[in-house]
């Protein structure tokens, strides 16, 4: 039975991970790749690194960075921000990334997903959603780091990107993200139970029975989380276990 | 120890290279003939498409050459394919060392996603490669297409119904999923095939 996945989540800027973590028996744990290899040795079923850099320079540095992180990395990993064309992604996976997330560049050329999975195949395209639901009850896409409404339905979104040949879908509801109250069971559920590629949910993780509910309450295909791991509010072995005694197939 | 790594138009070859560095080797990515021929171990990987792939191997006469070797070769997903006989992507014919079809998976419901993508279980385990490997360990994979289980299986996994996740024919062997990315399992896997 193919296990659900835990999967680590670290945001990159300038090549150094932001967001603080008080990891004591690490050298440095603002080094993306040592924070990468602890993960791995922890037990996650893969990694995310999300470039969040704003410069001209950030190519070259983050293409540095997943090289090295190829080096040293024994499990998947996925590498999303700011990639806007084939180019960008012939270089990550040249690098030795196993995936790329695409987001807003997506949304305002859909081709560019066919685009990819024509040259790379739909087992290395990840779609992320930044969603959020509305008043009046809907769930709408969001672009530019959550900074920009779409009118597009995020079920739609979803639908039109898979049909175009994105492989995974990984998302995140920005009602959740950060609150630690769980994660997006009604459109996690939505999606994962009427879309035929695996989603991913991010954002709300803050114990373990998050997970749990996640899983069984939603049928997601795996959980991401980036904080709550980084701040060893719940550590991968810990939650492994616990998923274990529930009933849930993860690898232990 | 010389070691090859066939280099053709599919992804994921880097990625076999940094994990035999990990493990204390080095390999030659390459599609010359001759340094592939005199290595000790032939690693065929592979992450695409089927018919592109073959397409690229007889362009480059690849094909005979694989089929000619006679030290380990070790066919890792598409590259595992790639060696049996016909597979149903783009109704491609393959090298044809295993005398099997592969085929494409058919959900049983809507929660059976296609591609595989993800950890699942190897078990019946039956060759060297999988020395000091625990029935039941969980390895990578990503694959939409798929080897029945038969006479020259060396691994089970389920997913949908029990499959193929390892073969062996003589010196040819393969794995559906991917030991480069598999942690620690795949590690010794790949340990073990460069000791045969």
């Amino acid at each position: 039975m193919l296990a659900k996945r835990i999967i680590s989540c670290l945001d990159i800027k300038n090549g150094r991970t932001v967001k603080g973590t008080n990891f004591i028996n690490l050298q440095d744990a603002g080094d993306p790749v040592e924070l990468g290899a602890f993960y791995a040795q922890q037990g996650a079923d893969e990694l995310v690194f999300l470039d969040i850099t704003a410069t001209i320079e950030k190519r070259k540095t983050l293409s540095e960075l997943v090289n090295k992180m190829a080096h040293h990395v024994n499990i998947p990993f996925t590498v999303g921000g700011g990639i806007q064309s084939v180019e960008d992604v012939n270089l990550l996976l040249q690098n030795g990334a196993d995936k790329i997330s695409i987001n807003s560049a997506a949304f305002k050329n859909p081709s560019l997903i066919s685009e990819l999975v024509k040259e790379f195949g739909s087992q290395c395209v990840v779609l992320a959603i930044d969603t959020k639901k509305e008043d009046d009850g809907n769930w709408y896409v969001y672009l530019n780091g959550g900074r920009t409404k779409t009118g597009m339905f995020c079920f739609d979104w979803a639908k039109k990107a898979i049909n175009l040949g994105a492989g995974e879908i990984l998302l995140t509801s920005m009602n959740h993200d950060g609150t630690k109250n769980g994660f997006a069971i009604e459109i996690t559920k939505l999606l994962s139970e009427n879309l035929p590629v695996p989603v991913i949910a991010s954002g709300g993780a803050g114990n373990m029975n998050h997970f749990t509910e996640v899983f069984k309450d939603a049928s997601a295909d795996a959980a991401l989380a980036a904080g709550t791991f980084h701040f060893k509010e719940i550590t991968i072995p810990d939650l492994k276990k616990y998923l274990s005694q529930q009933n849930i197939a993860v690898r232990l | 120890m010389k070691i090859a790594i066939i280099k053709y138009n599919a992804g994921n070859i880097q990625s076999v290279l940094y994990a035999l560095e990990r493990i204390g080797h080095t390999a030659l990515v390459t599609d010359d003939p001759d340094e592939i021929k005199t290595s000790d171990k032939v690693i065929f990987p592979g992450v695409g498409e089927a018919s592109t792939a073959m397409h690229y191997l007889k362009g480059k006469k690849l094909d005979h050459l694989i089929k000619s070797l006679t030290q380990p070769v070790l066919g890792i997903c598409l590259g595992m394919q790639l060696l049996c006989k016909y597979s149903e992507e783009n109704d491609t014919a393959c090298l044809g060392i295993f005398n099997e079809t592969v085929k494409y998976f058919k959900a049983d419901n809507m929660l059976t996603k296609i591609p595989q993508i993800g950890w699942n279980k190897i078990y019946n385990l039956k060759s060297n490669l999988f020395s000091n490997v625990s029935e039941k360990s969980y390895c990578y994979f990503v694959h939409g297409y798929y080897v029945s289980a038969r006479m020259h299986t060396i691994a089970t996994t389920d997913y949908i119904h029990p499959y193929s996740s390892g073969l062996q024919k003589d010196n040819f062997y393969g794995v559906q999923f991917h030991p480069e990315k598999s942690a620690d399992t795949g590690e010794m896997i790949l340990r073990n095939f460069l000791a045969l």
